[in-house]
């Protein structure tokens, strides 16, 4: 399979994300709401991307976003899939289950968002103490020992 | 008090020398600093390059040891985190006494860039243990270590054994809100009279 078929194959599957996605230089983002997230992500898999580059996530105030980095080397093509998770109800389907790295990646998203992964093995902290309290990337964290840098101008 | 008060030759010729034990072992402990290197970040690297052939400070005494039972010193070289903190406190509490703390490069002496705006990093490690010499730098040169191991060597020297050490503080994992605690060893002080010379010393050699 090669670029050229690999993006007809997945507007095909995904007819209403296709103008979202352009893979003409090898890099794609497919971007799918979230109840198609895990089957989307089994679907590339399935297609040739065996590689997880990585999981994270942004604060987008309204809601979250799980970004994905996949990566086929037999096609030479990376897709940044994407959904988006509700602020009320932080929970995405794990996919440790397609790649094993997923592992301690959703446990950073975990312990910096506090995104939890439903069907992860291991679903607790990795960089902070389990102790800790609040997930510091989100844009409302707050924590009365960061002191912050005054204006000098 | 000089280390060597008289050289001489005793009643039967043999060569004499005549010192005081408290002045000795002040002498031989500032010699040989076995250090506990306590790397945790990037000045790690100089602190390694520290103790190979272009520095070698081997030739001072100081020999890393990474095993808290058997060293003197530990060279907190690197940013340490809440998370490393109770780690840290716990090798220390391992050291035997006496033992004395090298704070090396921004981050160990007060959380260096990471002080504003960082949530997970200890502003200096003078939070959880007592610090004899502070170190600055970004990361500091191997000399600076070196002049910094010197200092610690001086300090030794100047404080007696018969006096032995105090902190007037305990020295606890820092929890949320606490106050800084900053520099609190009265030992520390009364030494840097010492070698000022605003006060005389009361142990060691001269």
């Amino acid at each position: 399979m090669n670029i050229d078929e690999l993006r007809e194959h997945l507007c095909a599957t995904y007819p209403d994300l296709c103008p979202l996605f352009s893979i003409e230089f090898g890099d794609g983002v497919l971007i799918v709401d979230r109840g198609r997230y895990w089957s989307a992500a089994k679907d590339l898999r399935d297609l040739g991307f065996d590689r997880l580059g990585m999981i994270t996530a942004v604060d987008g105030i309204d809601d979250f976003e799980i970004v994905a980095r996949l990566t086929a080397r037999e096609i030479g093509a990376h897709i940044f899939l994407k959904t988006h998770v509700p602020r009320d109800e932080p929970a995405i389907e794990t996919l440790t289950d397609l790649w094993p790295a997923a592992d301690w990646q959703e446990r950073e998203v975990y312990d910096m968002f506090g995104i939890s992964f439903r069907g992860h093995p291991d679903m607790r902290r990795i960089l902070l103490p389990d102790d800790w309290v609040g997930h510091p990337l989100r844009k409302d964290y707050r924590d009365e020992r960061i002191i912050r840098r005054p204006d000098y101008i | 008090m000089a280390l060597v008060d008289k050289i001489g030759q005793s009643l039967t010729g043999a060569p004499l020398v005549l010192t005081n034990v408290d002045a000795l072992i002040d002498w031989s402990r500032g010699q040989s600093l076995w250090a506990m290197p306590m790397g945790t970040a990037c000045c790690a690297m100089e602190l390694i390059a520290a103790s190979f052939s272009k520095f070698d400070f081997d030739r001072l005494g100081s020999f890393p040891r990474p095993d808290p039972r058997h060293t003197d010193v530990m060279i907190v070289a690197g940013t340490i985190t809440r998370k490393m903190a109770p780690a840290v406190k716990r090798l220390w509490e391992q050291m035997p006494e006496p033992k004395y703390c090298i704070a090396m490069g921004n981050c160990a002496v007060s959380g260096g860039i990471f002080y504003y705006d960082t949530y997970s990093v200890v502003r200096g490690v003078d939070e959880i243990i007592p610090v004899d010499v502070y170190l600055s730098g970004c990361p500091p040169r191997p000399e600076a270590l070196q002049d910094a191991v010197l200092q610690l060597r001086e300090l030794i020297r100047s404080r007696s054994i018969a006096q032995g050490r105090e902190y007037d503080r305990v020295y606890t994992l820092p929890l949320p809100g606490g106050e800084r605690a900053g520099t609190t060893d009265p030992g520390r002080a009364e030494a840097a009279d010492v070698l000022a010379g605003r006060r005389p010393k009361t142990g060691g050699d001269e």
